[in-house]
């Protein structure tokens, strides 16, 4: 994959992105099976994500994925034709599935090691699923065993569902060698639909790999064929009769239309009337009987060329004999069923162009720059002394304009719905619940929510750690549930909304809430704060960010290992975002989230401070107020506080809290900025004057070389100069740490 | 250069800090640019001059006097800031002024004498005379890396 000159290697990529997207359904359709959505669609989506996993694995030889994958939808399809209701039990087992699957998946990928065990595990929980569909299996066969099959034919199958899937292989050899002792033919029929050359197939390499097989007499039809100007170039008008002298399995000369399997109708036959007189009684007694061979192929016709949603004709006593037979073989007919539906799919898909992230990337950096010397241009203009009314004024501020709406659209390229983060959380959630033996269920809302794609991939550990916390420490265990007259099952809610201007994901639960009087006590205990501290119920909760705190008394696998909360603060504010927690004691507790929709630009306030530009996020900035003497009081000396209305806000003077100049000694007239955290706290910065609001593009800092504190970025202004955005939770952290402990601060200090 | 006469050959920017000439590998040196105002970090060493805006990038800018522990210079028109590269970390050095681009061997530099035995990190990886004027070949790893580890 790292060789990107290797078209192998590309395909392969292309193959796991697809991957992803197939997961992707199938988790979606588990997770519409498990809401109690009976749609046979949905199972069928489930099974044709499963197939397709399946079948480009098999592209690729990835052997363990395909025999698990090939297991799992043999179960489905259990479940797909009616034989077998998807219970409790069996979605669950169908979710664990779906985890390895894409475990499997990502490890055939790296290449790393297979988790054979694990996998063995899970084949067996199918099995057991399988085996009492097997015995109504069993008895289906029964009926139609006269028809159609020998009792052998049977017995092989179940020695299948029973066995691991190595007992197939060693099947193979002698099956194999004895077609091979008996040349015979085929007759093939294949018309092509238009599908096929819409996708881009080519009936002539098909022709080409068949004449590979054996001879070939290949005749064209022609009939179908309108008169020219009748004639749509879009529309396939012609059908191929192949007659095929050849000693090969009938699997493979299907193999040669794998890829176009439901785009087209085919219909291979074998040649019975001539040469194979003499092949049925050199057939073993444990192969099929030459009808059968004859019959099958006419269901797996079928499938394609009825358009009807599920083919139920095709019985599992068809796909019997070929799983039997070879290994390429299953995939013949499991290739046919779902062809029809699939037909439909592109049809209903948003056409979709997958681009490479840093084409992307160089794309946001290049309108960066644009908005960055439109900003200058328009200086420069307004400096030249044109007058507003000027045509090369109201170019610019079209230009203006344009700039911004590019900026926003090449936003919203990178703009990524949440829902691939939630559905691993809904993994989460299922692993974290079974390993401390709790019955959780997790809702999701606003899956669609778009969230600039660099966030979602940072978001996911920090999500992880808040999911785990939830179920471990969040929700109660099943008696104190159902005594406190909640319903057995606990709930972790995730959801994702559109919050003026930036993204809020909420994690809650309805478990106990965070018991305050112990968060309190363990924080004495491990000298986090002073005995004596009184504490609001916020600062309380607050508490869990600290570093090194840990509730759980017992220290579970999932969590309680200290590193939470903290970890998951500090993930979450080099976002850009801010996390906050709101509790109600029996009620449950919500970790609400809050994030810039972007990394790459910041709705800002342009500031002055000691001759210094400064940019502070205007989401934190709440008001401004020109300071009057009056207004200020001073707790002690170097620390002031501003009467706010009812309330007593901490005073900081920026220029001197980034070291720019002294303290301000005479606080009239100075302009202030209120401040306010996501966390509910809040403080007063003064600066020397406001100039202007505006969107700014996010330069990072080179951490490596000096880490400026209270510094977040920086952004180039439209002279060219370069301003520091302020992380004003930061500067005020550092300033109380400079300053010392005193009433309105420690409240801060806890807080921010 | 020709690689076969001098196998070892270097070229070295030359320029000049407190009257003093020091240089520099040239193939470290990515630009060199005019001075032009700094924006200053925060609670920054006092020779982090701040950083400037090149060409849509932020670049930090060290005042390599102050940073050599040599009395800070005045500004004016004749200083550069020399634009390096260390691993992926481009720096601005500002100095007093550019010199030459000098091409010697390895022949012609001779290793500092040990006068300090391990008061402050060696800056100073070679000397050279060019017409009876002594060169300082500077480190720029032990420059710009033991910045880093301050910061770190």
């Amino acid at each position: 994959m790292s060789n990107t000159n290797d078209p192998m290697a590309e395909i392969r990529a292309s193959f796991f992105i697809e991957c992803e997207e197939l997961l992707e359904a199938l988790q979606d359709g588990l997770q519409a099976l498990d809401d109690g959505d009976d749609d046979p669609e949905t199972i069928n989506i489930v099974f044709r994500a499963v197939h397709s996993i399946k079948g480009g694995a098999g592209a690729f030889g990835l052997e363990a994925l395909v025999r698990f994958a090939h297991r799992f939808e043999t179960v489905l399809d259990e479940v797909r034709a009616g034989r077998m209701s998807p219970d409790t039990e069996a979605r669950k087992v169908f979710f664990q599935c779906a985890d390895h699957l894409s475990d499997l998946v990502r490890i055939s990928r790296d290449d790393g090691e297979l988790p054979t065990e694990e996998t063995a595990a899970l084949l067996d929980s199918l099995n057991g699923l399988l085996g009492e569909a097997g015995i109504e299996e069993e008895a289906d066969d029964a009926e139609e065993e006269e028809i159609d099959f020998q009792p052998a034919v049977l017995s092989l199958d179940l020695d299948l569902g029973g066995d691991d899937e190595e007992g197939s292989i060693p099947d193979l050899p002698p099956l194999d060698a004895l077609p091979t002792a008996a040349p015979s033919g085929f007759t093939i029929r294949f018309k092509p639909d238009n599908d096929l050359f819409e996708t881009g197939n080519e009936p002539f390499h098909m022709l080409r790999a068949l004449d590979e097989l054996g001879t070939c007499t290949v005749t064209c039809h022609l009939d179908d064929l309108p008169d020219l100007d009748a004639l749509a170039a879009e529309t396939s008008y012609l059908s191929w009769t192949i007659d095929i002298e050849t000693d090969v399995e009938e699997a493979e000369i299907a193999a040669a239309f794998e890829f176009v399997d439901g785009l087209c109708t085919l219909d291979i036959k074998k040649k019975t009337a001539d040469d194979v007189s003499s092949a049925p009684s050199q057939e073993s007694p444990a192969d099929e009987e030459p009808p059968v061979q004859e019959d099958e192929p006419v269901v797996k016709a079928d499938a394609p060329a009825e358009p009807s949603p599920v083919p139920p004709t095709e019985t599992p006593v068809a796909d019997a004999p070929q799983e039997s037979k070879a290994e390429p073989a299953p995939a013949a007919p499991m290739k046919a069923a779902p062809a029809p539906a699939k037909q439909a799919a592109p049809a209903a898909a948003k056409s979709v162009v997958r681009v490479d992230l840093d084409r992307i990337e160089r794309l946001v950096n290049l309108v960066g720059e644009l908005v960055i010397n439109q900003a200058m241009l328009s200086q420069s203009l307004e400096r030249s002394g044109l007058s507003p009314h000027s045509d090369a004024m109201n170019g610019l501020e079209e230009f203006q304009r344009l700039t911004r709406d590019i900026q926003d659209s090449v936003m919203m390229i990178r703009a990524q719905p949440v829902k691939s983060l939630f559905q691993r959380m809904s993994r989460i959630v299922r692993e974290a619940s079974a390993a401390v033996g709790k019955d959780v269920r997790l809702h999701t809302d606003g899956e669609s929510t778009e969230v600039d794609k660099t966030v979602i991939e940072r978001l996911a550990d920090p999500l992880t750690h808040m999911i785990r916390n939830a179920v471990d420490h969040g929700l109660e265990d099943s008696e104190a549930r159902i005594a406190a007259g909640k319903p057995e099952q606990g709930r972790v809610n995730l959801t994702a909304a559109h919050r003026s201007g930036r993204v809020v994901i909420e994690v809650s639960d309805d478990g106990g809430g965070i018991n305050r009087p112990k968060v309190l006590q363990i924080a004495i205990d491990k000298g986090l704060v002073s005995p004596d501290a009184t504490l609001s119920d916020t600062e309380i909760d607050n508490l869990l960010f600290l570093p090194g705190f840990s509730t759980a008394s017992v220290v579970s696998d999932l969590s309680g290992r200290g590193v939470g909360m903290d970890v998951v603060r500090t993930s979450i504010q080099a976002l850009g975002g801010r996390i906050s927690i709101t509790s109600t004691p029996g009620e449950g507790t919500t970790f609400s989230i809050s994030l810039p929709l972007t990394l790459a630009v910041l709705d800002g306030m342009v500031v002055q401070v000691a001759e210094e530009t400064l940019v502070l996020p205007l989401n934190v900035v709440i008001e401004t107020l020109t300071l009057t003497n009056q207004d200020v009081e001073m707790v002690r000396p170097g620390a002031h506080v501003v009467r706010v209305r009812s309330g007593f806000v901490p005073l900081f003077d920026l220029g001197k809290e980034l070291g720019y100049r002294d303290p301000v000694e005479d606080y009239d007239g100075s302009v202030v900025l209120l401040i306010a955290h996501e966390d509910g706290s809040r403080a007063a910065l003064i600066i020397d004057s406001i100039q202007d609001q505006r969107q700014v593009v996010i330069k990072g800092l080179d951490d490596s070389f000096y880490r400026a504190p209270g510094i977040a970025a920086a952004t180039i202004l439209g002279d060219g100069q370069i301003a520091l955005i302020l992380d004003t939770s930061d500067i005020i952290t550092n300033a109380i740490g400079s300053s010392g402990a005193c009433a309105p601060q420690v409240t801060t200090g806890l807080t921010a | 250069m020709s690689d076969k006469e001098t196998p070892t050959a270097i070229e070295l920017l030359t320029f000049q800090l407190a009257d003093q000439e020091y240089s520099l590998d040239i193939m470290s040196v990515r630009e060199i640019r005019g001075w032009t105002k700094t924006t200053p970090l925060p609670h920054a060493p006092s020779y982090m001059k701040g950083v400037i805006n090149l060409r849509g990038t932020v670049l930090p800018v060290m005042d390599l006097s102050e940073r050599l522990g040599l009395k800070p210079q005045k500004q004016t028109d004749r200083n550069v800031i020399i634009v390096v590269n260390h691993g992926d970390v481009m720096t601005g050095l500002l100095v007093d002024a550019v010199s030459d681009i000098i091409a010697l061997t390895d022949d012609d530099l001779q290793p500092p004498p040990e006068m300090q035995a391990n008061s402050s990190p060696n800056v100073v990886s070679a000397l050279t005379l060019i017409d009876e004027r002594m060169i300082r070949v500077l480190d720029l790893s032990s420059i710009v890396t033991s910045v880093q580890s301050n910061a770190a």
